[in-house]
Parts: structure tokens; sequence; C-alpha cells
């Protein structure tokens, strides 16, 4: 009987590695510490923070969330200490951790506080990686950066002359060609894509013919869009050669796994993380479990391996 | 104090008059923790609908049993209506901050009202019981009738009580915030204690800050994470935006911002 090999999961994003593809998406991970209680943090592939601005952010009125149909929606609006609370405050338990961690940043008006925030970001040993956040639903403008390739050409560019951390572009759904932004993100020098922030989303109170969220609209996520978030992986994964991070609805390791075969080099669990916060390791513990079961050694032999179109 | 994420086996889960019921679950973890006013969050469903958990106020311990009540108001709570005895339930909990009332269990006269509006008795029966050698008075205030939740229990603790209905069908007509007011002519405690609806703890707030005492009121929102990591289940104070789920459920009435 033949031994049966340990799989590697490890992947590399950039020049950053990380010893297995399985992260937990921004926003719904608080900074790590809400978690701590239930949960082997060091086990995580690599955490991505609560998007941090230059200033902090009280956030939007409430309610800021609603439960629909599998999934909910959420109009936090980036409450945050902003970066100085944060690297006092957030960091130092971070750090401790010993895992790949992943600032998440924004922009609240001009695109030069993302260069500011990364100049900052850069001088730090215990920030991994960068993902610029031009994707959030939940600000108070008509046009998202990444709903624009000019523009998202232009402020990737003008981050990555100011570090060499390993550079996530995260991006909106709401456009009409993922492609044509995903070209743009790679062309400026991002070293991976995050794939799928939320879908614009509105659900209303039909007795009171109110809509349910404070500030009307928001994000949609949870396994409701992973029909969507798969298809944007996938034609996203054809285009392009930099690795793509694939989220949206991940609540389990099929799903986890759906992810992969369309194309993404690692997952990030978003949603998931407030109905089951072992998601992550479950995923994890199964990926490794599933590769061994099918004698699969490496990662890059699943990712993308849609069988109908290599035949 | 720590959170735990665990199965925990239902002991029983009876039907309450109306739309209520009553379960009780084994958890020592959660048992030897919670402090009044503290919450649990339980997934009703291993599918994607509904998708989110339900948060419940921890109505009382006992031992290693943990007991909570819930109105059946839409699909998750009707899925935990028909679970049973032997089944296992995925909850995380205790968690939130609960009632500050450390102060007051040793005082042998009565220096707190606890005010309940409907569902809002859930948490008070546990404090009720941390307080009973105070015999605190409790004002109990629903709509009708059948909805005045618990009052065994409050009369088991030796409690003061004090019903209204909105409808006149028992005790005081009219709202219980009203009845608060008369009790407030003769009565002066340190302190109200209350859970209930919106408004009424609205209502509760303000006569308390006309009359110069402190109150500490349970809030309720609709919740994604329960842990303070979303942020979505705030409430405006006077320090900004709080979280009902960490920075609450309970909160100082003159700490908010209506």
């Amino acid at each position: 009987m033949v031994k049966p090999i340990k799989p590697n999961l490890s992947i590399k994003l950039g020049a950053l590695d990380l010893k297995n593809p399985v992260m937990v998406a921004s926003g719904t991970f608080g900074y790590a510490q809400e978690f701590k209680d239930f949960m082997d943090l060091k086990k995580l592939g690599a955490l991505v923070t609560k998007t941090i601005t230059v200033k902090p952010r009280q956030g939007n009125i409430a309610p800021r969330t609603c439960e629909t149909p599998a999934g909910m929606l959420n109009s936090i609006g980036l409450e945050n200490p902003g970066v100085e609370r944060f690297l006092q405050e957030k960091l130092p338990f971070l750090r401790k951790l010993n895992i790949p961690v992943i600032v998440s940043i924004a922009a609240e008006e001009a695109a030069e506080e993302f260069v500011d925030l990364a100049q900052q970001l850069d001088q730090l040993p215990e920030v991994s990686a960068i993902e610029l956040n031009i994707s959030c639903p939940n600000l108070d403008k008509s046009r998202l950066i990444s709903q624009d390739a000019d523009n998202t050409l232009e402020v990737i560019s003008a981050v990555r002359k100011v570090t060499t951390k390993c550079l996530i572009a995260k991006l909106s759904p709401n456009v009409t060609s993922i492609v044509d932004i995903a070209l743009a993100a790679q062309n400026a020098g991002a070293d991976a894509l995050a794939l799928i922030n939320t879908l614009g989303g509105m659900s209303i109170d039909v007795h009171k013919r109110i809509p349910k969220l404070g500030s009307w609209v928001g994000g949609l996520s949870g396994p409701a869009i992973r029909p969507v978030a798969i298809k944007m992986v996938w034609e996203v994964y054809n285009k392009i050669k930099i690795p793509i991070i694939g989220m949206g609805g991940i609540i389990d390791l099929d799903s986890a796994l759906e992810f992969f075969i369309a194309g993404s080099t690692a997952i990030s669990v978003g949603t998931a993380n407030f109905i089951n916060p072992k998601t992550s390791l479950e995923i994890i513990s199964g990926l490794e479990q599933y590769m061994t079961e099918h004698n699969i050694q490496n990662l890059n032999n699943i990712t993308g391996r849609l069988k109908a179109c290599k035949d | 104090m720590s959170i735990g994420q665990l199965q925990a086996k239902i002991i029983s889960n009876q039907k309450l008059a109306g739309h209520y019921g009553h379960l009780e679950f084994d958890s020592a973890l959660i048992a030897q923790q919670a402090t009044p006013g503290q919450f649990i969050n339980i997934r009703v469903s291993d599918a994607v609908e509904p998708l989110l958990r339900r948060p419940l106020s921890i109505h009382n311990v006992q031992g290693s049993k943990v007991k909570i009540i819930y109105k059946i108001i839409g699909q998750g709570t009707q899925m935990l209506s028909a679970k049973q005895p032997g089944e296992f339930l995925d909850i995380i909990g205790p968690l939130g901050n609960g009632f500050a009332y450390q102060n007051l269990v040793q005082s042998k006269k009565a220096k707190s009202v606890l005010i309940a509006g409907g569902m809002g008795v859930a948490p008070l029966v546990f404090l009720a019981e941390k307080l009973k050698s105070s015999q605190p008075l409790v004002l109990i205030g629903a709509k009708t009738k059948n909805e005045i939740l618990c009052l065994q229990e409050f009369k088991r603790l030796n409690c003061k009580l004090a019903l209204a209905t909105e409808d006149g069908s028992l005790g005081f007509k009219g709202r219980v915030t009203d009845l608060l007011k008369t009790i407030l002519e003769k009565t002066y405690p340190e302190v109200i204690f209350s859970c209930g609806p919106q408004a009424m703890l609205k209502a509760v707030a303000s006569l308390a800050l006309k009359n110069g005492i402190d109150t500490q009121l349970s809030l309720e929102e609709h919740m994604a994470c329960g842990l303070g990591a979303c942020l979505g289940c705030v409430v405006l104070t006077k320090n900004g935006y709080k979280t009902v789920c960490k920075d609450g459920p309970v909160f100082a009435g003159g700490e908010l911002i209506w």
C-alpha cells in the first residue's frame, strides 16, 4: 500500500507566503481579538483587518444590518478608530498571533489617503500585506474607485510607488466588466485581487414602508451572492496572471472548493464568521483531508482546474 | 470570563401562553459565568435560512441549566419552538455586559425598581433573583393579561409586584410607564433596571432623569455577529456609536442619545 503524502496547502500571493490558503475577510472579523476566546487564530492562513482610514470614522446610522434570503445586507459605513489608534490599540494583539496580517485601507475623500496610509504601513514588519478597499459600497459616493478602470489604475499605481509590500486590490462586483477593472489593477502592479466585495442591495419593511437599513441601501453578502462571485472569479482568472483571493458566500469546504476550481489561489471567509466563527478552521482541516483522499499534493492542482474547459 | 461556542443539549422546550416559549439547555460553562442582562446567540438551523443566529436574553440559570424565553415572531423562533428535548443547539455565550447590580446585592432595603415590557421580563427574573434580599419592586407591562409573563417566578422570589395592561385586563389600565409615574410620587429608588420595547425604555429614561434616578436599560437590536466584530448593532451614545452586543446590551439611560 502506498503511504498517502501529506498535502501541501501553502500558497504565494506575490512575495507573501501563506501556510494555507484560508483567510478571513475584512469587516467580518473585527481585529481578531473578538474571536480569540473560542478559536485558535494561529491556524489561519492570514487575516484581513476591518478597513482603516486616516481619521476615525463613526460609521452610518442604525439599523446597519438586515437579514435577507440566504444572506444579509450591511451598511456599517467603515466605522473604525483611524490609523493612529489602530496602530496603538489593535496591531499589538495581531502582532502576537504570528500569522500574516493584511491591513485593509480606504480613502474617505482623496485618493492620496491611500498613499499616506500605505506609507505608514510599509514601515511595519508586522504588516504582511495591504488590501486596498476601493470597493466599499457604504461611503456616500456616487462612484467607487473600482467602478472605473482609469481610477483603479491611477490609485493602485500611486500606492505601488510607496510600498514593496504585497498589494491586494479588493474589487466591486457592481460593474459592467469586472475583467476591465481586474486588468487595470494588474497593470498598476497589484500582487493579487480580492474578488468580490458586496453587491449593492436594498430591503424594505412592507408594513412600515421604510427601508430596513438606516442608510437605505447597503451591501449584500452571504451564500446568496456566491454564484455571482464564482462567475466573476472564473472570468477574471481566464484573463489575468496575478492570483485571486475568492470570496462571497463561502460557508464550508464545498463552497471553498468551488472558488478554488473557478480560479482562486486563496479564499476568504466572510459572513460565515458571524454564524460559525470556526468556519475558516473547518475549511482548512477539510481541505487537507480532501487533498489527502484525492491524492492532490498541491493546491495548484485545484485552482482553475475546471474540467469542462480543460478538455 | 471566556466566551464559548458549544453544542448544548436541550432539557425542555415548552409553550407558554400566547406565542411564547420557554427553553432550558444544559451548559455548565454558560450557567457558571452568566450574569443578569447577558445573552446567548443561538444557531437555530444548519441551513442557510435563516442565516444569522438569534440573540436571546438569559432568563435564569440553575446549576448547569440555562433558561431562555422567546416569542415566536418569525422563521427563526418558529424553528426554535419546534426543537425537542435531547436535541443539541449550537450556542455562543455568554455575551455582552449585563446589569451592574453588585452594590445592591447585600441590601436589605428596597432600593431598586425593575420594569419589564412584554418579553422584557426575560433578563429581569435573573436579576430579581440576585436582588431578592432587598425585595425589589417589579413592574410588568403588556398589551393584555395573556402577555404578562413570569408572574409566578417573581412571586416566588418575594418581589413586590405592580402590573399594567393597556386594555385593563389585569392591574393598572394603561402603560407601565404611567404606572411608574404614580409610583415615583411616593417612592425614591436609587436605580431603575428596565428591559422592553424601545419606546418604553425611552419613557423610563426620561421619567427617571426628571426624578434624578439612575437607570440601566437593556436594549435590543438586530445583530449579525454578537461579538462586537461586525459593528452592525450600534446605538448612539454621548460617546459615539456603541455596539449593543458587546458594549451593551445594558446601558446607563443617561448615556444614550434617543
